[in-house]
């Protein structure tokens, strides 16, 4: 294959990929209105479209034509820098994601991942830790100090979680030998529901169950999603990191947390639910048909996806918000020596198998 | 296309560690150190050595400048004032970082004369990178840690004797820390009410 083939395959499916990216976080943000709205007893938005569903375009619209206020007091270069930060990190991310089960038409790379990295988890990671970046130049620059507490919480915050997010995941790379994110997915896809990650059954599982709380504890942390939503906790500090931006540059921060919580949703799959597989294993046997092999995985995968989506949206409905020392205590006391005991047990586990 | 990358990142690289030096602004100055740390990662990634550009995103950049800027943030460190003192140093200064810098490329050059890094197609893997740290080279990886484990242990000791001086533990520190944080509440809250989310309400 040529390299203008590549490129013209690999433009193709940026596009596609950040459109549906785009569309998922304008309607996980419905979702959450929606579910939120059930759960305290009322119906959520009901007016825009059949229930409700073009409520994401009028919302997008509306941020559109607000007015930008750029407050005067303001770090101009940082401060227009840092939602564009914020967003580009959380959209990034995506590109290493498998979503689908290999697969290639036309002489075309495989379809449903954008670039099959070898360090795929690391660059997660990396690019995790950027995304800092964005809030804590938000509330900076902004000159307000709601905004700058706000982002010295979340700084705080993000980093201290990163080690118990990090640790969780070590455990399943031990397990795995690479840190390929479509091996890891395929090593989980013997036996069904039996063989992934989270799996309990020693034989074919991963016995990572204890590493997949962690993870989605401190994933709650690092999107900055109630229970630990502090950096933006609105009865102390009016808005957070965000406060002094207004229409499209707010909207950006808005979508960049969505996305997050997406990409949050594809990890967990990816590294402890299995990924693209089916849980039934070959229970049911396998479909001969081409679209019906392109598409099944896909459906596992937004299909698990979707169910993180609806547990955020449930705790964010149910759970208060922690005190800021609890955060930190519970950080640092019980979750990062929790994970590193999860290393041991499993190289233990491993070792002796 | 690697020579076109290459001539990419290591510009940026060399432009962001001369915007390092040029701003007056403490905050521009990390951010510009973020963009060399960056460009480096991809300088490593460009030689084949990809887990290195991971690390070096995640540690550096991801890590060690947050808490850069995070210092930077809590002080309020304002402008870089431009004192005699200042200007004297400047004008000393260069002269003399440029005098060493030919000092120690004139040793180094006599010594092993100038090498040639290859621009790789192939990829160093993780596991390759890793079979070596931990057989060939056990004994210096493990004296590291232990190194970097005293300077933990050292900052412990260190936070937890100016901690008794005062009042309590270091935990202490950390939870007055915390209620300096908190504390906003009592300030008056904006007339405005709740910033407004269009997700919420």
């Amino acid at each position: 294959m040529t390299i203008l083939w590549f490129i013209l395959w690999s433009v193709l499916k940026v596009a596609v990929v950040t459109v549906v990216m785009l569309l998922g976080v304008a309607y996980t943000v419905l979702l959450e209105r929606k579910l939120v709205g059930r759960i305290q007893n009322r119906w959520g938005p009901t007016r825009v479209g059949p229930f409700g569903l073009l409520q994401p375009l009028v919302d997008g619209a509306k941020s559109f034509l607000k007015e930008d206020i750029i407050p005067t007091g303001v770090y101009r270069p940082l401060y227009l820098l840092a939602p564009i930060l914020a967003l580009g990190c959380s959209l990034i991310l995506i590109g290493v994601v498998p979503f689908g089960a290999p697969f290639s038409v036309f002489g075309s790379p495989n379809l449903f991942q954008i670039s099959d990295v070898n360090v795929g988890l690391l660059v997660i990671l990396g690019v995790t830790s950027i995304g800092v970046y964005g809030i804590a130049l938000a509330g900076w620059s902004s000159n307000n100090k709601y905004s700058l507490l706000g982002a010295l919480r979340s700084s705080a915050q993000l980093v201290s979680y990163e080690l118990a997010l990090g640790l969780s995941l070590v455990g399943v790379v031990l397990r795995a030998g690479t840190l390929n994110l479509r091996l890891i997915v395929e090593q989980q896809a013997q036996h069904g529901a039996l063989s992934w990650n989270i799996s309990p059954w020693s034989r074919f599982g991963g016995m990572q169950f204890v590493a997949f709380f962690i993870y989605l504890m401190a994933a709650f942390a690092e999107t900055n999603r109630s229970p630990f939503d502090l950096p933006e906790a609105e009865s102390e500090l009016t808005g957070g990191y965000h406060t002094e931006y207004s229409s499209m540059k707010f909207a950006m921060f808005f979508m960049a947390e969505y996305g997050n919580m997406i990409n949050v949703g594809c990890v967990a799959t990816l590294l402890f639910l299995g990924g693209w597989t089916n849980p039934f294993g070959n229970l049911f046997g396998t479909s001969h048909n081409i679209f019906v092999q392109a598409l099944m995985p896909l459906f596992w995968f937004v299909l698990k996806v979707f169910s993180f989506l609806f547990l955020y949206v449930w705790v964010r409905g149910t759970q208060p918000r922690f005190r800021y020392d609890q955060l930190m205590n519970f950080g640092w006391r019980w979750l990062m020596p929790l994970a590193i005991l999860n290393i041991v047990a499993t190289s233990l586990w491993l070792a002796l198998r | 296309m690697h020579l076109i990358l290459f001539l990419v990142f290591a510009g940026l690289c060399l432009a962001g560690a001369i915007n390092l030096l040029l701003q007056s602004h403490p905050i521009n100055s990390a951010l510009s150190l973020i963009v060399v740390m960056v460009s480096l990662a991809v300088l490593y990634l460009l030689l084949g050595a990809e887990f290195l550009a991971a690390a070096q995103v995640i540690v550096y950049a991801g890590a060690i400048m947050v808490l850069f800027t995070f210092v930077v943030m809590l002080l309020n460190a304002g402008r870089e004032e431009r004192t005699l003192g200042s200007r004297v140093a400047r004008a000393v200064g260069f002269p003399a970082v440029v005098a060493i810098l030919a000092v120690i490329a004139t040793v180094i050059l006599h010594a092993q004369g100038l090498g040639v890094a290859r621009l790789s197609d192939g990829i160093t893997s993780t596991e390759e990178l890793s079979a070596v740290l931990f057989t060939k080279l056990l004994l210096p990886f493990e004296v590291t840690s232990v190194l970097i484990l005293i300077a933990i242990l050292g900052a412990v000791a260190l936070a937890s004797h100016c901690g008794s001086e005062e009042q309590g533990t270091g935990i202490r520190d950390q939870g007055s820390a915390v209620t300096l944080a908190g504390s906003d509440n009592r300030i008056l809250q904006s007339p405005q009410g709740n910033a407004e989310r269009t997700g919420e309400e």
